[in-house]
């Protein structure tokens, strides 16, 4: 069959099953344009040939087991305002007031109501933004329908990070969140993201940081081995601005995080990086990268590793496209996985693109197992082989944690992925 | 203390023969030397007895305090009391020199029922013993011999086998690579472990550093064999005509 008609009728199966939501209806409507021209992700696409989009688009979620997990909340220690979401739905009693010095914040559901202009004019133009030259539907689907999120508006140092709870408890929860951060001129915040949120989570985070703001942003995604997600993360960024953002994923059967980025004043620095550990032929993560430059002496880098066992599948796909114009750009990319046996898949496409002839761009991608000199000589030291691949595996995941500012945030993610190995045999 | 009795040792890649029957004991206490010829098979003999993958054992036995040390994983052999400073000390990025140490000593007191050694405990000797060495706080704490000099990493091969206190010390060629002040910082650090109870194997090209570490026996190996043992003269008749004459008379 044409692929055009495959996808109009996928898109016509799913967008079945939704309602739109009220509120932000302008905008909502203009989503729902872009993902009846575009059509929804087919495998056929050429972002999508190493990672089949299928489960994301189908009508109905697969079913995901809530996973109870014994580790104690992540970053619990850390003084933040809670935001939580049971399967999308918010969780007035487990959330704490939605007030902090420096920050303004309300849920996606009042922005109309409250009439709050920046988030109206801001939603779904970063996304729609991002829509060149490469289509992201599922972005857009979120645009239309996404049933709550929080937009969050910095305008001076915020006193706490926001933290994000996304809880499970529904087998068939099918979710769509959408958040949409402005960081004013100065201003600078920390989100924290963490938990598996539904059995099919569809994420949308968009993020304006104007001149000189700083935004750090540290996600993980929940340890439910079942869940599925796909997440996009839109940036702009003004001049001097900083933009950070980190994501650890253990488990999961398929995740697809993409991050676009548009950096278009003078001396920003805008980091991605992200840490995965799958185990099992049914984990399949994917990493999906665009960053623009389209101002000088910007300065970019994509850092992401990978551990992958018993046949897991990690993918990669980054790409540094730099405008005429943008002189000085220093644009960096690594991806790299560790394999730990011969059944796991890595697949990279690192690209560049470059318009501008006063630049410094670099990319590598690695695929490796665990070095048998290091491991040999470890173990004749006394450390047992197991202690002594834990130990090789967790350096190689180090360089991406150390792409994290705040060293208790690191540590936290760290002891994580400690006990995610020690629980391996 | 240690017995190798016909040890005969081959490659598993390759139908290549390396050991060809290796005969040595070592007492308790003792500081036995051997000296060869490159490709004689002394590093293979030092990896086959610590256990490294790629050789395959065709005959022959390997005992430490009267057990079987062939049979053990290489981390069961450190524990039961055997070290080897390599040759070539291997860089380990993004582990940092103190963490290893600290992980390799507990894990050997674990393996053997003891208690571990505390942060506090364990920080206050390796300073001390590092010092010794001249080893600074920066060393410690960058990666495992990563970015080091050849001359440092045969130093923290030295304050491993000092932290870890093995009762078989085999030292593979520790000398090679060294100016004079750091051969004596390294033999310095090997004869303050000299005890009743400990061995040593000191695997060496050159005389020098015998003048320095004072062996109970030398031995001469060639073409997988020991051809020849003696008292420390046999390491200055080396030192004097090489091993041509050596050779020739056992052939
Ligand atoms: N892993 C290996 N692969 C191929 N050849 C090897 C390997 N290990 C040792 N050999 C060969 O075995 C012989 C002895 O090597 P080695 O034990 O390193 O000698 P020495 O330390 O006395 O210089 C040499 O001929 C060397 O090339
Ligand atoms: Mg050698």
């Amino acid at each position: 069959m044409a692929l055009a008609k495959l996808k109009s009728d996928a898109t016509q199966a799913r967008l079945a099953r939704l309602t739109m939501p009220d509120g932000l209806t302008a905008a909502r409507k203009d989503a729902l344009g872009r993902v009846a021209a575009m059509g929804l992700s087919h495998k056929r696409d050429e972002y999508w040939k190493y990672t089949d989009p299928m489960s994301l688009t189908q009508a109905d979620p697969v079913p995901a087991a809530v996973f109870e997990s014994d580790e104690s909340p992540l970053f619990a220690g850390v003084d933040s305002v809670k935001i939580v979401f049971v399967d999308g739905v918010y969780d007035a009693d487990a959330s704490d007031d939605l007030s902090c010095a420096g920050v303004e914040i309300d849920r996606l559901v009042d922005v109309a109501g409250k009439d709050i202009h920046w988030a109206t004019e801001l939603y779904g133009t970063l996304e729609t933004r991002g829509q060149v030259p490469v289509a992201r539907p599922l972005a857009a689907l979120n645009t239309a329908f996404a049933t709550d999120g929080v937009v969050i508006r910095a305008t001076g140092k915020a006193a706490k990070p926001i933290s994000l709870v996304y809880l499970h408890g529904d087998d068939t929860s099918d979710v769509m969140l959408h958040c949409v951060v402005r960081v004013d001129a100065g201003a600078d915040i920390t989100l924290l993201e963490t938990g598996p949120a539904a059995a099919r989570f569809n994420s949308v985070l968009e993020v304006d940081v104007a001149e000189g703001g700083a935004f750090h942003h540290v996600r993980t995604q929940g340890r439910d081995h079942e869940r599925r997600a796909v997440t996009h993360c839109f940036a702009r960024i003004a001049s001097e601005g900083r933009f950070k953002s980190f994501t650890l994923t253990a488990n999961g059967t398929m995740t697809r995080n993409e991050c676009i980025i548009e950096i278009l004043g003078d001396d920003v620095v805008a980091h991605v990086a992200g840490a995965c550990v799958g185990d099992g032929d049914d984990f399949h993560h994917d990493d999906t990268i665009f960053i623009t430059h389209d101002g000088l002496r910007g300065e970019s880098r994509q850092v992401f590793k990978k551990v992958l066992r018993n046949g897991a599948v990690g993918v990669f796909q980054g790409k540094i496209l730099v405008k005429a114009g943008a002189q000085k750009t220093d644009g960096y990319q690594i991806s790299q996985s560790l394999l730990l046996d011969d059944d796991s898949q890595f697949l990279a496409k690192p690209e560049l693109e470059i318009y501008a002839d006063d630049v410094i761009c670099s990319h590598g991608s690695t695929t490796g197992a665990i070095d048998e000199d290091a491991l040999f000589y470890m173990q004749s030291r006394g450390v047992p082989r197991k202690a002594a691949t834990d130990l090789l595996t967790l350096a190689f995941l180090a360089e991406a944690l150390e792409e994290i500012d705040n060293p208790a945030l690191a540590d936290d993610l760290y002891d994580r992925l400690d006990s995610w190995l020690a629980r391996r045999s | 203390m240690l017995e190798i009795k016909g040890l005969e040792v081959k490659l598993q890649e390759e139908d290549k023969q390396i050991l060809k029957g290796v005969n040595l004991s070592i007492g308790a206490g003792e500081v036995h030397a051997i000296m060869g010829p490159n490709g004689s098979g002394k590093s293979t003999t030092s990896y086959v007895l610590s256990g490294k993958d790629g050789y395959e054992v065709t005959g022959g036995s390997v005992t430490l305090d009267g057990v079987d040390v062939l049979e053990m994983e290489p981390e069961e052999r450190a524990a039961a009391g055997l070290f080897l400073a390599f040759q070539y000390p291997v860089e380990i990025p993004g582990v940092g020199n103190m963490t290893f140490l600290r992980t390799a000593v507990n894990a050997q007191r674990k393996a053997r029922g003891e208690d571990e050694m505390s942060a506090g405990e364990f920080l206050k000797v390796v300073r001390e013993k590092a010092k010794a060495l001249k080893i600074d706080a920066d060393m410690l704490k960058r990666p495992v011999n990563v970015g080091f000099s050849g001359g440092e990493k045969k130093r923290n091969e030295i304050l491993q086998m000092a932290m870890l206190e093995p009762k078989m010390c085999i030292l593979d060629e520790t000398d090679s690579g060294l100016d004079v002040d750091a051969m004596k910082l390294v033999a310095e650090g090997v004869n303050a472990l000299r005890s009743e109870g400990r061995s040593f194997l000191v695997i060496t090209h050159y005389q020098r550093l015998l003048d320095h570490i004072k062996p109970d026996v030398v031995h001469i190996m060639a073409n997988g064999r020991i051809v020849k043992s003696g008292g420390p003269e046999l390491a200055l008749e080396v030192e004097n005509n090489g091993y041509a004459d050596i050779l020739a008379e056992v052939a």
